[in-house]
């Protein structure tokens, strides 16, 4: 069994229809990583300095369970590719957890930089880091959202190896969201 | 090998491409710190997008969605830094 066989798949419209979506959303994101990049490459030693304020650890707790995320939810499209109804809901049942789990330390996060005088206004690092985050977080929200209806639908047996293409277009605009954290964790926590 | 297998593998692979990115920011490398980062995020990207994106064994017209805007996105960060940087 090969990890796509497109018979099985979703139809070619719908990846398409997905991936032409994830190219707006790419350059979405794609103007505030050029304004990081412009501003960084101003102002080094103000990205340096206000970096080290994030908490390294928390950063990689949340990218671990980001990574996790994406594998139960690539595990639950190849198991409804198979038929496996059981499996595709335990597995959007832990992609929810761990969504929710991401957005629970990016609670404590943030409540921790307001505390501490951290505000989108304190300099130009924090705005960047607040509207980068904020927006990724709108988006794993949206994810969370769509994943719940899912998950729904599964239990009523809506889902099959002949049909499961909004499980799969569903997957590939999480495993975006994944992408999208990917670049901005080091951007932000590793070398600000 | 299973799918599941193998997307473990590669869940493993992502987890430790990211202690070893987490461990050499705690190095000072200067200039390298920031290249080492990238670039190990961007096998872990190509990781997600090849196997758990499927684009391992997609058809070429989707691999083009897929890749275009990032050409994209390429222009628009060089006209950009074209003009900030020579200001």
């Amino acid at each position: 069994m090969t990890t796509h066989d497109p018979h099985k798949g979703a139809p070619v419209e719908a990846r398409l229809g997905i991936w032409a979506f994830l190219a707006t959303e790419l350059l979405l994101f794609g103007g505030l990583f050029t304004a990081y990049l412009v501003f960084r490459l101003e102002y080094p030693e103000l990205f340096h300095r206000e970096h080290l304020r994030l908490s390294r650890v928390l950063g990689t707790l949340n990218t671990v369970l980001l990574l996790t995320s994406s594998l139960t939810m690539a595990t639950g499209i190849a198991a409804i590719r198979h038929g496996r109804q059981r499996t595709l809901q335990i597995a959007l049942a832990l992609t929810l957890a761990l969504a929710a789990g991401f957005l629970g330390i990016k609670y404590v996060e943030w409540s921790e930089d307001f505390s501490h005088g951290l505000f989108p206004s304190s300099n130009l690092f924090f705005g960047l880091y607040f509207v980068m985050t904020g927006l990724h977080g709108l988006h794993v929200i949206l994810g969370m959202t769509v994943m719940v209806w899912l998950l729904w639908r599964a239990r009523r047996g809506d889902f099959s190896a002949e049909y499961n293409t909004p499980v799969e277009v569903t997957g590939l605009y999480w495993h975006f969201v994944d992408l999208v954290w990917i670049y901005l964790f080091p951007l932000l926590y590793l070398i600000g | 090998m299973t799918a599941y297998k193998r997307y473990l593998a590669v869940w493993a692979a992502l987890i430790v491409m990211t202690a070893v990115t987490v461990g050499v920011s705690y190095l000072d490398l200067g200039l390298w710190n920031a290249s080492v980062a990238l670039v190990v995020a961007s096998f872990k990207a190509l990781l997600v997008a090849l196997y758990f994106m499927h684009l391992r064994h997609e058809i070429k017209l989707v691999l083009a969605f897929a890749i275009f805007p990032l050409l994209i996105l390429g222009l628009i960060i060089a006209g950009t830094l074209s003009d900030t940087m020579y200001r």
